[in-house]
Formats: C-alpha cells, structure tokens, sequence
C-alpha cells in the first residue's frame, strides 16, 4: 500500500500541548517539513519566544533556545554572529513580537540580520489568558477589552509586516493564513522561500501567519477558521510584501 | 618621591595630554604611576583637569588631595584648585591667562607667560610642554628625555616632527622658572 | 612582557580579546563608552564580532544567544544599563551559561549621574534579576588587578557555567595605569557539548532554556545551581587583608574606595595608631572568613563605601554581632576624602560609639 503521509523528522515525538483547533501545530509542522526538506535540520538553531509557542524547544527537532518574553531576533543575532554559517530562526507570537519585542524585531530587520522569523498572528495574547494585543482588531472582544478594542482608547492594530517592509534590511516580507488547505499549501510555500532565502545570505526574512486562537476567541474550531478569513484577511491582506528583484 | 600633580585648564590646551606624558614617562623609568581625569560634559568645552601620580612607592588612592604641586592654565582653574596645594608645594600660574596673582603665601608660585613663550617659539599649542619644562625644573619628577620617549610613544610617527618644537617648548618652560 | 599604559576601560578590553573574547554586544553609556568603542575598533581585526545592539536589554540577549551558541562573550555598561540588562543576567543564569558583564558604575538611583559611585552593591550582589540565582562579582581595585580579573573571569564563567560580573566604578574607568597581561592559572574546562551549534544530525537537540513549568523539576533545578554556589563560596573567594590581627579599628572597603581606605590608614599609621583593611575582592560570594581574623583587641569596624550603606550588610552578616559595625559613605558621585574616613576612625578608636 502506497505510504500517504507520515510523520515529519523536523518534529520530535513529544505530543504538542496546544489546544483543540489551535493552528500552531500545523505551522510548526509546516516550518519542521520545510527544515526537514531543505536539509538543514543538523545545521539549524531554533530559537522560542514567550507565549502559547514557549514549549517550541521542545517540538522541534534542532538545536533550541529558549529566549525571554520579545527578545527572540535578539537572541537569534547572538547565534547567528556566533555561527553565520548555520540556519537561524525564531517562530514568535504576536504579543511577543509585535508589543514587548517590537524594538527587536524592527532592529533584526534594519540590520538586515540573516535569520527568518515565523510571525504567528491570532491577534491575541494566548497564553495568558485571552488578553489585547496590538495586533487585536478594532472592537474584538479580549480580557483586557471587555467591551471591544476601543481604538480611540487603545490605537488601531499594527499592521506589523507593512512596517518591517519599509526597512531596507528586511529582504523577503510575506503574509500568508492557514484557514484552509489551499491557504496552507501557500504558507508553506512563503516558508520555504523564506529559508532559502537565508540559505542564500540574502538578509532578513519574515513571513506572518494569520493563525487562530478558538479557546479565546471563544468560538468552536471551525467558526474560528471562518472568523479568521473574514475579519482578520480585511484588515491583514494576504500576499508577498517584499521579495528581492532578482527571485521575484 | 610621590608627586601628586593636579593640571587643569579649558579643553583644547592640552592638559590631560600632558599629564599622560608625565605618567607615561614615570612609567618608563620604573616608578608607579597613575593618572585620573575629570570626565563627562564639563570635558566637552568646559575645564578639563587631571591628576597625576610620580611615586617611588605604591600608589594608594589615584586622587590627588593634597598637592604636591598644581599646573594651571586658566583662571578658573587657579581659582579652583589653589587650596588643595600642600603647603610648601609647588604652584604653576600660566601668567599668559591669568591675570590675577596666587593668594597662597605658603605654597612656592610660578608665573610662567606659557602662552607668549609657545608664541614665541612658533605654535601657541605647546603652552602645555612649557608648563610641563618649568614643572620638571623644579621637581625633577621625571628626565627630560623620558617626556620626549613618552611623547614618541603616545603620539607616534605621525607627530614625530613636533618633537623638536616640544623639546624646546621644554626647555625654555624650565629656563622661565630657573 | 612590558608595561603598557591604558585606561580603564580600553584595558578591559584588551583584557577580554586576550581571554578569547570575541563577541561583544553593548549599547552606549557614560562612563564606560570607551570600552565598547575598544572592541569596535580592534575585534573586527581579530575576526570577531562587534555589535551595537538598540537597546541594554537586546545586548544582553544576544549575549545570551551567543554564550548558548559556544562563543566567548561579553557586554558592558553602567548603573541603569546594567538594571535593564537584568532580565537577561536571570536568563543566562538561569540556563547555566557563561559571559562576562562590566559594570562601570555611576551614582543613581534612575538616571543619577556619571561620577564613580558604588551604589550599585545591591543590583551586583543581591541578584538585580528575579529568581535564586547567583553569579560571582569581582570588584577590582586597581588597573592592574581589573585586568588580571577580566581575564580570569572568562574561566570561571565557562568552570561554573555562569554570568560573572567585573564592577568598577568611573575612576577604575576612567583612569590610566601601567599594565602587563599575565596568563590566568588554568582552570579544568570542560567541552561545551552544550551548546547550540547545530547537532549535524550526529546527538539530540541542544536546548537552552530556563523554564521548568513543574515545580518539582524546578526546585531540582534551582537546588543544582544552589550546589554550585556553595562550591563557589568554597574556593573562589578572594579578599586581601591588611594589619586587621593586632588593629584599634579596622576598616572595609573594596573597589577604588580602598585606596583611598589606604591613605587613611597610613596617616593613622603615621600618628601611631592601629588600623586593618579587608578589602573584598570578590563581592559575592562575600569574604566572610576574612573577619575570622579580627581579634578582642579590635574596638571597631568601619565600612567606608561611595553610597549610603550596602556592603555593610554583609558586613554585619560576616561578624554576626562580635563587633560594633560603623558607617563613612559618600554617594551620588562625591568621592571619600582620606581626612574624613581619618577621622571616623579616630572617633571609632576614642570609643565613640
């Protein structure tokens, strides 16, 4: 019988703590079968932030450090410099990207650092419990916006690839979603990109994935997939926002 | 012999220059040595001063107290340092800037015209190594010749050719106050 | 080798190359700008890494990248740099991994001043981070000894598998000394099969981490390195002791502090009094034994700092009672004059409680 799928060297066999619905899975599946691919996995370093992702060190199968809640693209520069000639990536949440790590992420970038960072965007803070995000859109309910965000009150949402895109170091800027399959296949895509683009020593990489969190939303699996598509792709387009002329 | 030396004078007059040469020279001839500036903004256009330590023993705090001996350039300087001279220390006044005489009676006071001699000899930027030659005249802290290998060594290649203008700045610092 | 001439903070520099420091990461401030603009201008020469990070706290991070991937790695600052870099100083502690801080401290608290101060004894050895964790201080005294611990610390780093810090103050700096670059003793240093270098498909992942979410493991965890501070505590203290047997008053000070504790004491000397020096050169783990030493004959002991009473402390915690403990501090930048702490002696010396 012919094998249809199996299970990817890029992962360990340690069962993912994730909630029921929660597409982190898939995303860490997706960067571990592009790492596994590439044929990287005894040449990378990974390196986890602080949020729903922390126990990442754990799931995937290369070298791991765990970095403070933010300070991931700064950890990841210490590596890199150290080993220029290994593949370095952080996989971040939104919260710790785009809030407490925004100085870092946006220096990685200006700095051209040759590293890839996997945005997971599910504009919420997830692990501690449902909280506002700079990424929450404009009336969404969380812990800390009980009645919506309020945007006179709290800002608008940051469209956080947009704004790395302008500096001239970030090289390779895409967004990409996992609400269905075809949207999956395209992540992966922009993931593998990304890598080869590190590979390459082209400079910094980011792809953002819109990414859903049911268990603080508050909605089932699916109707999480569905909200995400609507309300999110408005307000987050999907598609490349900067790639090198030369592979375009 | 423990020299405890203040040098102070605005930025740009060469003050803390010459007190690493001082101590550079002190380091070659095998004594202790130390030299501590003032830093931070009063640097940048405001008075710069340092303190310097010549000492045949070991050297306990690199603060200078009591001065064996002081090398004005300015007049805030004077004013600013002219008690912490030890008494029968050594007072350095560059006559040139300062128009006002010393108000000790019992420390020795120079008035050297730093400026008018360095003039004289062709740059007013060795107003400092005159002050420095009449400040080795009357200690003998350190040769001569060892302020001129500091000055090899600190300043390089590039500044060997004012060698000759600082040697002569040197002497006739020392010949002011003979 | 002969003696070169250099100021603080380039020496400690040149110290760091000469351990194999080749990582450096820091963000700029007074007074100890000069070290960073070191490694600036003489790493890249070497094939090492100079970087400026945005911001104290991505300078400690990449640190913490760097020391997880095997390098020989540094930062630097001063005060309020050094409060910012705490996070990561807790991290790297936590994760049993090897650098080396400088601290040139200023008077503070918040932004302060820029003038030598040691105000900072607290934030060095009281774990200015969160959590039970430790990292051995060394406050040296004179260039010389600030070179010589520089290049000693890289070892006990990677021997222990810690931050170590270096605290000076402005003046150790800012001011220039001879120097000689002496080999440190050789310590048994193991291979960093630790580190994260990519396991080129031939061992198990390496991770770096410090988050233990079972409190059991934790505490195990926490235990382990709570091992390790005890054997520090055994065999890397460092203090010297001068005259403390037979001294009326005996006096503790560490850092540039002590020098001028020196003056002091020689100008008792001169009038025939009695006075000891404890000088700690390690601030944590804290010279205890050296109290050991002060006999009944000793009136009292003074601690002289530049800030309003910290290292007292432990002070109080190494003589536990057996003597009177007497404060002289200046802080905010005011530096001690050898007249005043004569004086505090002499009151000490009189009986005056």
């Amino acid at each position: 019988m012919a094998k249809v799928f199996e299970r990817t060297n890029g992962l360990t066999d340690k069962p993912f703590h994730y909630c029921p619905g929660c597409t982190h899975g898939v995303i860490h599946r997706l960067v571990a079968e592009v790492l596994e691919e590439l044929d990287v996995l005894g040449e990378t370093i990974g390196v986890a932030p602080v949020g729903c992702s922390v126990f990442a060190y754990d799931y995937f199968n290369c070298d791991m450090h765990e970095a403070a809640h933010g300070r991931a693209p700064a950890v990841a520069t210490g590596i890199k410099r150290v080993h220029p000639d290994k593949v370095v990536f952080t996989y971040q949440g939104d919260g710790d990207l785009a809030s407490i790590g925004a100085a870092e992420i946006i220096h990685a970038a200006a700095r051209g650092e040759k590293i890839t960072t996997i945005f997971v965007n599910n504009a919420i803070y997830g692990m501690t419990g449902g909280q506002m995000a700079p990424t929450t859109l404009e009336g969404q309910k969380a812990t800390t916006s009980p009645y919506g965000r309020d945007v006179s009150h709290a800002g608008m949402p940051m469209r956080v690839s947009e704004m790395l895109a302008t500096l001239d170091g970030a090289k390779f800027v895409e967004r990409v979603s996992v609400h269905n399959a075809a949207a999956v296949r395209k992540t992966k895509k922009a993931i593998k990109k990304a890598f080869e683009l590190q590979l390459s020593g082209e400079g910094f990489g980011i792809v953002e994935v819109l990414s859903t969190c049911p268990t603080n939303w508050g909605l089932t699996p699916v109707e999480s997939l569905k909200w995400l598509e609507e309300n999110m792709i408005p307000y987050y387009p999907l598609g490349n926002i900067c790639t090198p002329e030369e592979v375009k | 012999m423990q020299e405890r030396v203040i040098m102070a004078g605005f930025g740009g007059q060469g003050v803390m220059s010459m007190g690493q040469l001082l101590t550079y020279a002190g380091m070659i001839e095998n004594k202790n040595v130390s030299w501590l500036p003032s830093y931070g903004p009063e640097m940048r256009g405001g008075t710069a001063n340092c303190n310097v330590m010549v000492s045949d023993n070991l050297i306990g705090s690199p603060i200078v107290t009591e001065a064996t001996a002081a090398i004005v350039m300015n007049r805030p300087s004077l004013d600013k340092f002219e008690d912490d001279i030890e008494a029968n220390g050594n007072l350095l006044i560059n006559s040139s800037l300062i128009d006002r005489k010393a108000n000790r009676d019992d420390v020795n006071v120079y008035y050297i015209p730093a400026n008018e001699i360095a003039v004289e000899l062709g740059n007013a930027k060795a107003a400092n190594m005159v002050m420095l030659g009449a400040y080795l005249e009357l200690t003998k802290a350190v040769g001569v010749e060892s302020i001129i290998e500091a000055f090899k060594k600190v300043f390089g290649e590039s500044k060997a050719h004012l060698i000759p203008l600082n040697k002569n700045a040197l002497e006739k610092g020392a010949e002011a106050v003979k | 080798m002969a003696k070169v001439l250099m100021k603080g903070n380039e020496a400690i520099g040149a110290a760091a190359i000469k351990a194999g420091c080749n990582y450096f990461f820091g963000y700029p401030i007074t007074p100890q700008n000069e070290l960073p603009e070191y490694m600036a201008r003489e790493l890249p020469n070497i094939g090492g890494i100079f970087l400026q990070a945005e911001s104290e706290v991505a300078a400690i991070n990449m640190v913490y990248g760097a020391a997880g991937a095997g390098a020989r790695v540094m930062t630097s600052s001063s005060s309020p740099g050094i409060a910012l870099k705490q996070e990561g100083i807790s991290y790297i502690a936590g994760a049993e991994l090897p650098c080396v801080i400088v601290n040139i401290v200023r008077g503070g608290p918040g932004l302060g001043g820029i003038q030598p101060a040691q105000s900072d004894y607290y934030q060095s050895t009281r774990g200015g981070g969160n959590g039970d964790y430790r990292h051995v201080v060394y406050a040296p005294a004179t260039i010389q000894e600030t070179v010589d611990l520089v290049m000693e610390s890289f070892d006990v780093a990677e021997q222990y598998r810690m931050p170590v810090m270096v605290v000076g103050d402005g003046m150790i700096g800012q001011m220039m000394e001879p120097i000689e670059f002496k080999e440190p003793k050789k310590r048994p240093l193991e291979p960093k099969t630790w580190a994260t270098d990519g396991t080129k498909g031939k061992r198990k992942p390496n991770i770096i981490n410090s988050l233990f979410i079972d409190p059991q493991e934790l505490e195990d965890h926490v235990l382990k390195l709570e091992r390790k501070y005890d054997e520090i505590k055994e065999k890397e203290v460092r203090y010297e002791n001068y005259n403390v047997e037979d001294a009326d008053v005996v006096v503790v000070a560490y850092g540039t502090t002590s020098r001028i504790a020196k003056n002091a004491i020689a100008k008792c000397e001169e009038e025939g009094m009695k006075v000891g020096l404890i000088r700690p050169i390690t601030l944590w783990p804290f010279p205890d034994k050296a109290f050991d030493e002060i006999t009944d004959k000793t009136k009292g002991v003074l601690t002289v700092e530049m800030s309003t009473g910290q290292m007292i402390d432990d002070v109080k915690i190494a003589l536990n009672g057996r003597k009177p403990v007497h404060f002289y501090g200046r802080t905010g930048g005011m530096v001690p004059t050898p007249d005043a702490i004569v004086d505090e002696i002499k009151k000490i010396a009189g009986g005056v409680k």
